[in-house]
């Protein structure tokens, strides 16, 4: 196997694990703040035919994008007005919304199936990108990519080395507690869903203008509840987030190369491989009961009414 | 009292005369696995639905289309359809098979079509496209056009009609470069945009140059494009998705098809029969032919004219992977072979699936 075949298949994990990521962060920092929000796949899914359309008319992916962020808000926003303002259950929620989003995503799409989208190309910087396996792999990706790092050193930043990160933790662990502090819980957890929303947007946009160029519906195909899965598996941290959904991207692309070279392991096991290594990983990590307990927001998914 | 009763009853007996007096149109339904606008296969399926609509007229009311309807829970939507009038339902996927039949048994007024099937009774029958004809022109294509002699093929189930794809696809390619090879991923669905690009860029990245699939999206398209080389599009014209990898496609024709069963169910001429052709009726087409020499497109048009002469691309002597050769005096593989079809031919370095 040459060089240039390692750099192309550790390109392609990247590429497939960051939509994962991307989700997968956004969804840790509502959770953090004590939200469950089981709608991750339909915002996504409206995130990604939203993004698709507005590149489409406008010929800039960049406005896709941004399009795509703002998606993903506005159904956040319906998420957080129903479940803490009018304080319903968050499970059921959500369920709600992953269906809505779905259903709502393929009649906003109807007319923009089969339509080819626009192309954004990956990062080239002159000397740097041509230096064998690493110059690809570190500075010749695409725009996304590089955001979503980011985005995780961020988020990591923002919630262990601020005073706003700290204030989140602490309504996840102890909403009754923050409240006597004088913190406004509801704004909190409200913002918290925002931003888990835009990700998902995001994530949701990443897939129909940069992985695979166009609108289909359904073409998120799981992945929201992948990211749902890869927020536990991370234990609510930021960087065991990312090697999950590196993880979980590299078993699914490796099973294809499998196959490609022939290995004589059933497809049909080794398409479910990444999904089984989900599950082996999410056992190991739940046997020491006590890690899992002290990183889980104490108050995740319980609802929180102030005057209660 | 009695007047406002009898006035009632007169005019809802005049209502209901006046209902069954009218000719209602005739109602065909179909049922589609994928979305009606999924560019590939369920699209072609859904557009020459809308050509029955509009070649009929008022005479029918083609209107009616179920999508991604899951195979393993189609009873009861396929139900839904027979008692909801329609009185010729068109079952658009293989799976679709052992749930239509039990409708079908339950309903023998209404007729059922079965693409792809292989099982038929009095009111249930089955049509089928050659495909593997068309693949064998592509198969041909790929070897003049590929400078590595290496294909990636992408599909979904081990099921024959795929398996007859690949192996139509390899003699295609070994009848122009005996030492043709390809690399095949299954990725176990018909429609995964996300997947099917990820199956295409690790061909790539493990040297294939042309890409076929036989899956409904039109990613692995894009992705052959992106890498700047060839492929073959599936169900529908990809050449959109890639103008400069587009090389054919292999388009399903189900227009004329569905127009005359239509006609022939309206007119009470309609028969259960397991129909199945390929260019000679014109259910396939290979085109557009783009990207290539002149030299290769004329190749390709003479094949598609000697097979729609008669030939048949699994004319013997074919040689299969293990060894056994058949067909040794010139004579094609029969039908019912072909259509339970579960080995690879000679050259095919994968294991066929289990």
């Amino acid at each position: 196997m040459g060089i240039n075949e390692i750099t192309g298949i550790l390109l392609t994990i990247v590429t497939a694990s960051m939509p994962l990521l991307i989700a997968a962060l956004g969804e840790l920092v509502t959770e953090r703040s004590g939200v469950l929000n089981l709608g991750v796949e339909g915002m996504m899914a409206v995130g990604a035919v939203i993004g698709f359309i507005a590149g489409y008319l406008t010929g800039v992916p960049l406005i896709g994008v941004l399009a795509a962020i703002l998606a993903g808000v506005v159904m956040a926003a319906l998420f957080g007005v129903v479940t803490l303002i009018f304080v319903t259950n968050q499970v059921a929620s959500g369920l709600a919304l992953t269906i809505m989003g779905l259903g709502l995503s393929a009649l906003i799409g109807d007319k923009y199936v089969s339509i080819p989208g626009l192309d954004l190309a990956r990062v080239h910087i002159p000397v740097l990108t041509d230096i064998p396996l690493v110059g690809p792999l570190v500075f010749g990706e695409d725009p996304l990519v590089y955001l979503a790092v980011a985005l995780t050193i961020g988020v990591w930043w923002f919630l262990f080395r601020t005073r706003g990160g700290l204030i989140v933790r602490a309504v996840g662990d102890n909403h009754g507690s923050a409240h006597a502090l004088g913190y406004n819980v509801i704004r909190v957890r409200f913002l918290a869903v925002l931003f888990g929303g835009a990700c998902a947007g995001l994530a949701g946009g990443y897939l129909s203008i940069v992985y695979t160029p166009q609108w289909v519906p359904n073409m998120t195909a799981g992945r929201g509840w992948i990211a749902l899965a890869l927020v536990v598996f991370g234990t609510w941290r930021p960087a065991r987030v990312m090697i999950g959904a590196l993880l979980f991207g590299a078993v699914g692309i490796l099973q294809l190369n499998a196959q490609g070279y022939g290995v004589a392991i059933p497809s049909q096991f080794l398409t479910a491989l990444p999904y089984l290594a989900t599950v082996v990983v999410l056992v190991i990590i739940s046997r020491n009961r006590m890690l899992l307990r002290s990183n889980t927001p104490a108050c995740l998914g319980q609802s929180f009414v102030p005057d209660r | 009292m009695r007047i406002l009763v009898a006035a009632a009853g007169a005019a809802l007996a005049l209502a209901a005369s006046a209902g069954v007096a009218q000719a209602d149109p005739f109602k065909a339904c179909w049922v589609y696995v994928g979305p009606h606008n999924d560019g590939g296969y369920s699209q072609q399926h859904d557009m020459a639905r809308q050509m029955v609509a509009k070649e009929l007229g008022d005479k029918v009311d083609a209107s009616t289309y179920l999508e991604n309807v899951p195979e393993a829970d189609a009873e009861t939507p396929i139900r839904g359809l027979a008692q909801n009038g329609c009185k010729l339902i068109f079952l658009t996927s293989y799976g679709f098979g052992d749930p239509g039949m039990k409708v079908a048994a339950d309903f023998p007024d209404v007729k059922f079509e079965h693409a792809t099937g292989d099982k038929a009774t009095d009111n249930f029958g089955t049509y089928n496209i050659r495909w593997y004809e068309g693949r064998y022109v592509m198969g041909q294509i790929a070897a003049k056009m590929s400078k590595k002699g290496l294909a990636g093929y992408i599909v979904s189930f081990p099921i024959p009609e795929v398996v007859m794809g690949i192996d139509a696809f390899m003699l295609g390619a070994q009848s122009v470069n005996p030492n043709f090879k390809v690399k095949i991923i299954w990725v176990n669905s018909w429609f995964d945009p996300g997947k099917e690009g990820d199956a295409a860029n690790v061909l790539i990245n493990q040297g294939a140059d042309i890409l076929v699939q036989h899956t409904d999206s039109p990613a692995p398209m894009q992705a052959a494009e992106k890498a700047g080389i060839f492929a073959f599009g599936e169900a529908a014209d990809m050449s959109s998705f890639g103008p400069k990898a587009h090389l054919a496609s292999l388009i399903d024709n189900w227009g004329p098809y569905y127009l005359a069963r239509t006609k022939a169910a309206m007119d009470g001429t309609w028969k259960s029969d397991q129909t199945w052709e390929g260019f000679a009726d014109d259910l396939v087409q290979v085109g557009p032919l783009t990207n290539m020499p002149d030299d290769v497109k004329a190749m390709a048009e003479a094949t598609i004219a000697k097979i729609k002469g008669g030939w048949s691309p699994f004319t013997g002597p074919i040689t299969w992977q293990d060894g056994t050769v058949e067909g040794a005096d010139g004579k094609p593989i029969p039908d019912d072979e072909l259509l339970g079809l579960n080995k690879f031919v000679k050259g095919i370095d994968d294991k066929f699936p289990q």
